[in-house]
């Protein structure tokens, strides 16, 4: 290979060393913008490690803010400058990972610098947060692993909720889960028949489901509930805590003393993880989406599975949305879903269409959310609507892949036609 | 054989023939009459009674163009629609997925407002085309950042012009609580008001002062004419349907790719920014959360609606404009939620969009194309 056009590895070694500078200049930028930003903090900062009634309470813990942020400036501007002189490969992105945990670090000294600020608290509704982002990009995973681009999971997510926040006022909390997840799959199954058999336009066909959606709950949000209120009043599904588990001490609180929504898309991941990489099944739905036709060769049901997977997709994403309505508070808001949905796809597409890695971009942008929450209270002098853009903005620069590029599934968005 | 298909295709271009007729008139006329069947059903499902469904559609029919108000509301509702429209048929022609007319459109609008107030003194001539400039050139630049991300880092434009929508909501909120946009002596978000000068004159308040039908429908004609010639008599509208057909071949045949996509996306957004610019220069007169109404999100579905052909938008733009002005007399006439349009039009889209579904449920409308008579 290297014989026949001897440029070819040169140019890649100067686009690798390209990436590698542009990566240290903007660490060393960061390190100064947290100087820059930051050092103006005095006092020492209170970080609440237990909530008052904890069984093993550990004692806060107290930082001086200016001498941390100062140190986390200096390691920015080491891992920059490492960068710049001999990083490259693993380390572009790693030190990229570190440099922005250490931004944010700083960021949340500053805010909380001469106040108290509940860690575990944050870490808490980082976890609630995360659950419809992270139950959309696992639907979304299921789908485009078959090779269907699914743009209506925010619509699935919102049908969900609506579904929810009704049956649950009519048949009760887990009958509307029920119903929610069943209308979720009615929808996947919809977006199925669209592009599989009738070969819309994946995204097209996104796109109608969503407004569709968005026009069916609206109109009967302002139609049916506004009069008849009792039929917009779910119960809502309380936290359960896990014996023991659940008294550790921070992750206790954030992963063992929540509701069934936190632990039933902790066991949608894992399952379909399981699924999708270690069986059978799951190598056929994987074989689908990266090359129909050899799938097809080999006696795979191309459109069934497409049809059972999107199908699944909607369920999950049913299940997700009811988290707005049955999880939290019992109530459905026109357009309540508010974009989520597309962050899940993002959380996807951060996550390498793998679930566990949805999951983990997930709790990135459920740990924005909440952050955006908590600052509100410390009153720090940022204006609240820039903080509501973070999750946002969170998700443009993901997407636009400066944590590293991911590669689709090889047959995502193309329609199959059977011979 | 092959002569015979060469002259018939030949042919077909020449005149348009049976199939086109089908696709370009009779799919969309099933489309609109099975949406409003089905809407019709939507609401015996919620518990409205037959006479007032009756009286709804009378009320959409009426509140659309039953007189010479009604006309006026609907072409007043269809001018932004059209324009942004026209921006996203842009992008669908090259390939380009922009979800983000609404963004596009709120920041044009606000910065319309914000050039306006800023410059009352200059006379009408010059300051409302410098307004109207001020929009388009805010959406271009909104716009060209997804085309930049898309054409730099293969960042996907749905999912970044979904986020630019969602900053801007945001964006806009804080700029209407800063002090030299925010109208003096109030407390909400309200923006100081256009000076009379820089609004979009109405035509014909001579005769009725409650026709609000403005100065924007010429736009709205020129900007129809203009895409119509870009894209189909011009260099760069060849360059962008070429990169929207096939890119890997546009860009083998020398068409640079990220150029394209990026001005593309300035393209539309700058029809999107003017769609702002409009509603606040000819309809509102001021700026405030949300102003947009959604039109940027309708606005995909006029485009789709419109095969993404700039006469097609302007009719689609006309029946989308009818739609809503219908609606809200329907809400006031019959008391049903406007919101029930939404549904029609997310019904019309599917229908449109997939042909297949409407052979399939119309088989009867379609018997040529079976018969193979045209081939």
């Amino acid at each position: 290979m290297t014989a026949i056009d001897p440029r070819a590895p040169a140019v890649a070694d100067l686009g690798a060393l390209r990436r590698k500078r542009g990566t240290g200049a903007a660490l060393i930028v960061l390190a100064g913008v947290i100087l820059l930003l930051f050092g103006d903090a005095a006092g020492d900062a209170t970080f609440r490690l237990s909530r008052p009634r904890d069984a093993w309470v550990l004692g806060d813990l107290i930082v001086p803010a200016l001498p941390v942020i100062q140190i986390a400036a200096a390691l920015t501007a080491f891992l920059g400058a490492r960068q710049f002189l001999r990083g490259g490969g693993r380390w572009t992105t790693l030190s990229l990972g570190v440099g922005l945990a250490l931004f944010v670090m700083a960021f949340l000294v500053w805010a909380t610098a001469g106040k108290a600020f509940s860690l575990t608290g944050m870490l808490q509704a980082t976890m609630v947060r995360a659950v419809p982002i992270a139950l959309g990009g696992l639907a979304a995973t299921l789908c485009e692993r078959v090779a269907v681009v699914n743009i209506a999971v925010e619509g699935m997510l919102l049908a969900g909720a609506f579904t929810g926040a009704l049956m649950g006022s009519v048949i009760g909390g887990w009958g509307g889960l029920v119903s929610a997840v069943a209308v979720g799959g009615v929808f996947g199954f919809l977006l199925a028949a669209l592009v599989v058999t009738y070969r819309m336009d994946q995204i097209i066909a996104g796109v109608v489901i969503n407004l569709f959606v968005l026009g069916l709950t609206s109109y009967v949000s302002s139609q049916v509930f506004a009069e008849m209120r009792h039929l917009n009043n779910a119960p809502v599904f309380r936290s359960w805590k896990i014996p023991v588990l659940g008294d550790i001490p921070v992750i206790g609180p954030m992963l063992f003393d929540q509701n069934i929504f936190v632990y039933g898309a902790l066991v949608m991941v894992a399952v379909s993880t399981y699924y999708l990489f270690h069986t059978a099944h799951g190598l056929r739905a994987r074989a689908v989406g990266e090359h129909p036709r050899a799938a097809d060769t080999l006696g795979i049901d191309v459109y069934r599975t497409r049809y059972i997977h999107v199908t699944l997709g909607g369920m999950v994403a049913g299940f997700g949305g009811a988290w707005f309505t049955l999880g939290s508070v019992g109530r459905f808001d026109e357009n309540m879903t508010g974009g989520r949905g597309f962050i899940g796809l993002a959380a996807m597409i951060f996550g390498r269409w793998h679930p566990v890695g949805a999951l983990m971009a997930a709790l990135v942008f459920g740990f924005t959310d909440s952050l955006q929450q908590k600052l509100a209270l410390l009153q720090t002098p940022i204006p609240s609507e820039f903080l509501a853009m973070a999750p946002y903005i969170a998700t443009i620069v993901v997407v636009a892949g400066l944590v590293g590029r991911a590669r689709p599934p090889a047959a995502d968005g193309k329609p199959y036609v059977k011979d | 054989m092959s002569d015979r298909g060469a002259v018939d295709s030949l042919l077909q271009r020449a005149a348009p023939g049976r199939a086109e007729f089908e696709d370009l008139v009779i799919v969309p006329l099933f489309a609109v009459a099975v949406a409003l069947i089905l809407g019709a059903l939507t609401m015996l499902a919620t518990g409205v009674d037959m006479a007032t469904i009756g009286r709804s559609y009378v009320a959409l029919l009426q509140g659309s163009v039953g007189s010479l108000g009604a006309l006026s509301e609907t072409l007043t509702a269809a001018v932004p629609l059209v324009l942004a429209a026209l921006g996203l048929a842009l992008g669908f022609r090259t390939g380009l997925f922009n979800i983000g007319a609404e963004g596009q459109l709120l920041m044009g609008g606000l910065a319309a407002v914000i050039f306006g107030f800023s410059f009352p003194g200059l006379p009408f001539p010059v300051l409302m085309p410098l307004c109207l400039l001020a929009g388009a050139l805010t959406g271009a630049l909104y716009a060209a950042i997804a085309g930049y991300l898309r054409a730099a880092t293969g960042a996907h434009e749905v999912i970044s012009t979904i986020m630019l929508n969602l900053i801007s909501y945001r964006l806009l909120d804080w700029m209407l609580s800063l002090d030299w946009v925010q109208r003096e002596g109030r407390s909400d978000p309200v923006s100081r008001s256009v000076p009379p000068n820089a609004e979009l004159p109405r035509l014909l308040d001579w005769l009725d002062p409650n026709l609000r039908v403005h100065a924007g429908i010429f736009l709205m004609l020129l900007a129809v004419w203009a895409v119509h010639w870009l894209l189909f008599r011009s260099k760069l509208g060849f360059e962008f349907r070429a990169s929207g057909a096939n890119p890997d071949a546009a860009r083998y045949a020398g068409i640079r790719a990220s150029l394209v996509i990026v001005l593309a996306m300035a393209l539309a957004g700058a029809l999107a920014g003017l769609a702002g610019a409009n509603q606040v220069l000819g309809v509102l007169g001021r700026a405030t959360p949300g102003f947009s109404a959604g039109i940027g999100f309708d606005a995909i579905a006029v485009a789709l609606l419109g095969r993404s052909h700039p006469v097609g938008v302007l009719f689609a733009g006309l029946l989308f404009g009818a739609l809503e002005a219908g609606g809200r007399q329907m809400q006031v006439d019959a008391g049903v939620s406007i919101d029930l349009i939404g549904i029609i039009q997310a019904l019309i889209i599917v229908f449109i969009a997939a042909p297949l579904l409407v052979r399939a449920i119309f088989p009867w409308g379609f018997r040529r194309r079976d018969k193979g008579g045209a081939r």
